[in-house]
Protein backbone atom coordinates (compact mmCIF):
# COMPACT_ATOMS: atom_id res chain seq x y z
CA UNK A 1 0.00 0.00 0.00
CA UNK A 2 1.27 3.77 0.24
CA UNK A 3 3.99 4.78 2.03
CA UNK A 4 3.41 7.61 4.69
CA UNK A 5 3.70 10.86 4.10
CA UNK A 6 7.44 11.96 5.66
CA UNK A 7 9.41 14.90 4.99
CA UNK A 8 11.46 13.38 2.55
CA UNK A 9 8.35 13.88 0.23
CA UNK A 10 7.98 16.87 0.94
CA UNK A 11 11.57 17.98 0.13
CA UNK A 12 12.23 15.42 -2.95
CA UNK A 13 8.47 17.65 -4.05
CA UNK A 14 10.49 21.02 -3.31
CA UNK A 15 13.84 20.07 -5.70
CA UNK A 16 11.33 19.05 -8.50
CA UNK A 17 9.55 22.63 -8.03
CA UNK A 18 12.99 24.49 -8.07
CA UNK A 19 14.08 22.77 -11.19
CA UNK A 20 11.24 23.05 -13.08
CA UNK A 21 11.55 27.24 -12.29
CA UNK A 22 15.55 27.29 -12.97
CA UNK A 23 14.37 25.45 -15.99
CA UNK A 24 11.51 28.30 -17.26
CA UNK A 25 14.06 31.05 -16.31
CA UNK A 26 16.74 29.05 -18.59
CA UNK A 27 14.91 28.60 -21.07
CA UNK A 28 11.84 31.02 -21.84
CA UNK A 29 12.37 33.49 -24.23
CA UNK A 30 8.70 35.54 -22.80
CA UNK A 31 9.83 38.08 -19.77
CA UNK A 32 6.81 37.94 -18.20
CA UNK A 33 6.97 33.87 -18.09
CA UNK A 34 10.79 34.11 -16.97
CA UNK A 35 9.39 36.41 -13.71
CA UNK A 36 6.59 33.41 -13.05
CA UNK A 37 8.89 31.18 -12.92
CA UNK A 38 10.78 32.76 -10.38
CA UNK A 39 7.94 32.70 -8.37
CA UNK A 40 7.97 28.39 -8.46
CA UNK A 41 11.47 29.09 -7.29
CA UNK A 42 10.53 31.10 -4.30
CA UNK A 43 7.38 28.60 -3.33
CA UNK A 44 9.91 25.55 -3.81
CA UNK A 45 12.04 27.61 -1.14
CA UNK A 46 9.05 28.36 0.99
CA UNK A 47 7.94 24.74 1.08
CA UNK A 48 11.17 23.67 2.27
CA UNK A 49 11.26 25.97 5.15
CA UNK A 50 7.94 25.24 5.85
CA UNK A 51 8.41 21.00 5.92
CA UNK A 52 11.50 22.13 8.04
CA UNK A 53 9.62 24.14 10.45
CA UNK A 54 6.90 21.43 10.35
CA UNK A 55 9.52 18.54 11.30
CA UNK A 56 11.37 20.41 14.14
CA UNK A 57 8.12 21.98 15.22
CA UNK A 58 9.89 25.03 15.24
CA UNK A 59 8.32 28.09 13.99
CA UNK A 60 11.13 30.15 13.07
CA UNK A 61 11.25 28.73 9.71
CA UNK A 62 7.12 29.92 8.73
CA UNK A 63 8.41 33.66 10.24
CA UNK A 64 10.93 33.43 7.35
CA UNK A 65 8.69 31.89 5.01
CA UNK A 66 6.41 35.03 5.68
CA UNK A 67 9.71 37.50 5.01
CA UNK A 68 10.24 35.75 1.72
CA UNK A 69 6.87 36.17 0.55
CA UNK A 70 7.79 39.83 0.96
CA UNK A 71 10.50 39.54 -1.00
CA UNK A 72 8.65 38.09 -3.89
CA UNK A 73 5.80 40.53 -3.64
CA UNK A 74 8.39 43.15 -3.98
CA UNK A 75 10.28 41.76 -6.41
CA UNK A 76 7.03 40.99 -8.74
CA UNK A 77 6.06 44.25 -8.22
CA UNK A 78 9.39 46.07 -9.37
CA UNK A 79 10.02 43.46 -12.33
CA UNK A 80 6.55 43.68 -13.96
CA UNK A 81 7.09 47.72 -13.48
CA UNK A 82 10.15 47.09 -15.76
CA UNK A 83 8.59 45.21 -18.04
CA UNK A 84 5.96 47.90 -18.97
CA UNK A 85 8.93 50.60 -19.55
CA UNK A 86 10.28 48.35 -21.24
CA UNK A 87 7.52 47.43 -23.14
CA UNK A 88 6.91 50.99 -23.59
CA UNK A 89 10.73 52.08 -25.12
CA UNK A 90 11.43 48.76 -27.35
CA UNK A 91 7.72 46.82 -27.92
CA UNK A 92 9.46 43.67 -27.27
CA UNK A 93 8.92 41.00 -24.11
CA UNK A 94 11.25 38.82 -25.59
CA UNK A 95 14.44 38.29 -23.38
CA UNK A 96 16.74 37.78 -25.92
CA UNK A 97 16.10 40.72 -28.19
CA UNK A 98 17.13 42.74 -25.28
CA UNK A 99 20.89 42.66 -26.29
CA UNK A 100 22.22 46.14 -25.20
CA UNK A 101 24.79 45.19 -23.23
CA UNK A 102 25.96 42.15 -25.08
CA UNK A 103 29.52 41.98 -26.78
CA UNK B 1 -3.77 7.42 4.89
CA UNK B 2 -6.26 10.11 3.99
CA UNK B 3 -2.78 12.67 4.64
CA UNK B 4 -1.09 10.74 1.91
CA UNK B 5 -4.19 11.04 -0.76
CA UNK B 6 -3.99 14.78 -0.18
CA UNK B 7 -0.28 14.94 -0.34
CA UNK B 8 -0.06 13.17 -3.58
CA UNK B 9 -3.38 15.21 -4.53
CA UNK B 10 -1.33 18.58 -3.82
CA UNK B 11 1.76 16.85 -5.41
CA UNK B 12 0.12 16.28 -7.99
CA UNK B 13 -1.69 20.15 -8.48
CA UNK B 14 2.04 21.47 -7.52
CA UNK B 15 4.22 19.84 -10.19
CA UNK B 16 1.48 19.66 -12.91
CA UNK B 17 0.39 23.10 -12.69
CA UNK B 18 4.27 23.98 -12.45
CA UNK B 19 5.10 22.28 -15.81
CA UNK B 20 1.97 23.88 -17.50
CA UNK B 21 3.12 26.88 -16.74
CA UNK B 22 6.85 26.66 -17.89
CA UNK B 23 5.60 25.29 -21.39
CA UNK B 24 2.42 26.85 -22.18
CA UNK B 25 2.48 29.34 -25.61
CA UNK B 26 0.08 31.42 -24.30
CA UNK B 27 1.10 33.65 -21.09
CA UNK B 28 -2.19 33.61 -19.58
CA UNK B 29 -2.53 29.92 -19.73
CA UNK B 30 0.65 30.37 -18.16
CA UNK B 31 -0.63 32.45 -15.46
CA UNK B 32 -3.86 30.27 -14.91
CA UNK B 33 -1.12 27.31 -14.48
CA UNK B 34 1.01 29.33 -11.79
CA UNK B 35 -3.05 29.30 -10.08
CA UNK B 36 -3.67 26.12 -9.90
CA UNK B 37 0.17 24.90 -9.00
CA UNK B 38 0.12 27.87 -5.80
CA UNK B 39 -2.69 26.64 -4.84
CA UNK B 40 -1.28 23.02 -4.57
CA UNK B 41 1.32 24.61 -2.67
CA UNK B 42 -1.08 26.30 0.01
CA UNK B 43 -2.65 22.82 0.14
CA UNK B 44 0.82 21.03 1.19
CA UNK B 45 0.80 24.00 3.83
CA UNK B 46 -2.39 23.16 5.43
CA UNK B 47 -1.11 19.52 5.70
CA UNK B 48 1.69 20.75 7.41
CA UNK B 49 -0.35 22.69 9.45
CA UNK B 50 0.56 25.91 8.60
CA UNK B 51 -2.68 27.48 8.42
CA UNK B 52 -1.41 30.88 8.51
CA UNK B 53 0.89 30.61 5.69
CA UNK B 54 -2.01 29.19 3.91
CA UNK B 55 -4.13 31.88 4.41
CA UNK B 56 -1.41 34.33 3.06
CA UNK B 57 -0.78 32.22 0.09
CA UNK B 58 -4.29 32.25 -1.00
CA UNK B 59 -4.62 35.90 -0.48
CA UNK B 60 -1.80 37.19 -1.11
CA UNK B 61 -0.18 35.26 -3.60
CA UNK B 62 -3.32 34.58 -5.93
CA UNK B 63 -5.30 37.07 -4.87
CA UNK B 64 -2.44 39.83 -5.44
CA UNK B 65 0.65 39.04 -7.18
CA UNK B 66 -1.48 36.78 -10.00
CA UNK B 67 -4.07 39.48 -10.29
CA UNK B 68 -1.06 41.80 -10.82
CA UNK B 69 0.38 39.14 -13.55
CA UNK B 70 -2.90 38.93 -15.19
CA UNK B 71 -3.25 43.11 -15.48
CA UNK B 72 0.35 43.15 -16.87
CA UNK B 73 -0.61 40.36 -19.29
CA UNK B 74 -3.65 42.06 -20.57
CA UNK B 75 -1.82 45.32 -20.50
CA UNK B 76 1.24 44.43 -22.85
CA UNK B 77 0.61 43.22 -25.85
CA UNK B 78 1.80 39.45 -26.16
CA UNK B 79 -0.50 38.52 -29.20
CA UNK B 80 2.50 38.96 -31.14
CA UNK B 81 5.17 36.76 -28.84
CA UNK B 82 2.70 33.96 -28.28
CA UNK B 83 3.41 33.38 -32.37
CA UNK B 84 6.99 33.62 -32.14
CA UNK B 85 9.83 30.52 -31.18
CA UNK B 86 8.93 30.06 -27.51
CA UNK B 87 12.61 28.51 -26.40
CA UNK B 88 15.68 30.75 -26.81
CA UNK B 89 18.78 29.04 -28.56
CA UNK B 90 20.40 27.83 -25.54
CA UNK B 91 17.30 25.47 -24.04
CA UNK B 92 19.23 22.63 -25.27
CA UNK B 93 22.02 24.13 -22.68
CA UNK B 94 19.80 24.99 -20.24
CA UNK B 95 17.72 21.54 -19.88
CA UNK B 96 21.37 20.37 -19.63
CA UNK B 97 22.34 22.32 -16.72
CA UNK B 98 19.21 22.05 -14.99
CA UNK B 99 19.14 18.24 -14.88
CA UNK B 100 22.24 17.90 -14.14
CA UNK B 101 21.69 20.49 -11.20
CA UNK B 102 18.88 18.14 -9.99
CA UNK B 103 20.73 15.12 -10.00
CA UNK B 104 23.27 16.36 -7.79
CA UNK B 105 20.82 17.66 -5.97
CA UNK B 106 19.05 14.18 -5.58
CA UNK B 107 22.16 12.81 -4.47
CA UNK B 108 23.18 15.41 -2.16
CA UNK B 109 20.73 15.10 -0.57
CA UNK B 110 20.93 11.25 0.01
CA UNK B 111 24.22 11.00 0.58
CA UNK B 112 24.13 14.12 2.94
CA UNK B 113 21.72 11.81 4.84
CA UNK B 114 18.79 14.24 4.43
CA UNK B 115 16.57 11.80 3.24
CA UNK B 116 17.15 10.03 6.06
CA UNK B 117 16.32 12.60 8.64
CA UNK B 118 15.75 11.60 12.43
CA UNK B 119 12.40 11.11 13.13
CA UNK B 120 9.91 14.33 13.25
CA UNK B 121 9.47 15.74 16.48
CA UNK B 122 5.84 14.92 17.83
CA UNK B 123 3.32 17.46 17.34
CA UNK B 124 2.48 18.84 21.21
CA UNK B 125 -0.73 18.38 22.19
CA UNK B 126 -3.35 21.33 20.95
CA UNK B 127 -3.29 23.21 24.03
CA UNK B 128 -1.22 25.86 23.59
CA UNK B 129 -1.83 28.85 21.66
CA UNK B 130 -2.67 27.97 17.87
CA UNK B 131 -0.64 28.61 14.26
CA UNK B 132 -1.54 32.01 14.08
CA UNK B 133 -1.13 33.46 17.54
CA UNK B 134 2.59 31.72 17.77
CA UNK B 135 3.77 33.28 14.73
CA UNK B 136 2.08 36.63 15.65
CA UNK B 137 4.13 36.40 18.90
CA UNK B 138 7.22 35.24 17.43
CA UNK B 139 6.89 38.09 14.60
CA UNK B 140 6.42 40.82 16.79
CA UNK B 141 9.01 40.14 19.55
CA UNK B 142 12.00 38.45 18.24
CA UNK B 143 11.79 39.55 14.85
CA UNK B 144 10.15 43.04 15.33
CA UNK B 145 13.04 44.56 13.60
CA UNK B 146 13.17 42.40 10.26
CA UNK B 147 9.51 43.06 10.47
CA UNK B 148 10.05 47.19 10.30
CA UNK B 149 12.55 46.52 8.08
CA UNK B 150 10.06 44.44 5.64
CA UNK B 151 7.92 47.18 5.37
CA UNK B 152 10.10 49.65 4.40
CA UNK B 153 11.13 47.46 1.54
CA UNK B 154 7.59 47.48 0.52
CA UNK B 155 7.37 51.02 0.78
CA UNK B 156 10.63 50.80 -1.53
CA UNK B 157 8.86 48.54 -3.96
CA UNK B 158 5.31 50.42 -4.16
CA UNK B 159 7.24 53.69 -5.21
CA UNK B 160 10.15 52.32 -7.46
CA UNK B 161 7.44 50.38 -9.30
CA UNK B 162 5.46 53.46 -9.96
CA UNK B 163 8.23 55.86 -11.07
CA UNK B 164 9.25 52.52 -13.57
CA UNK B 165 5.58 52.57 -15.09
CA UNK B 166 5.11 55.97 -15.02
CA UNK B 167 4.40 57.60 -18.38
CA UNK B 168 7.93 59.84 -18.86
CA UNK B 169 7.60 63.04 -20.52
Amino acid sequence: MLHPITSNHYLVLSAAMLIIGTLGVLTRRNIVIVLMSIELILNAVNINLVTMSHHWQNLHGQVFAIFVITVAVAEAAIGLGILIALFRNKETVQADEIDLLKW
Amino acid sequence: MLDTIFFYVFALLTIGGAIATITRRSAMHSALSLIVSLLGVAGLYLLQKAEFLFAVQIVLYIGGIMVLFLFVIMLVNLDQAAKERQFNRQWLLGLVASVLVGAQMVWMLNSAGVLSLPAAVPAPAATGPGNIEALADLLFREYLLPFEVASLLLLVAIVGSVMMAKKTS
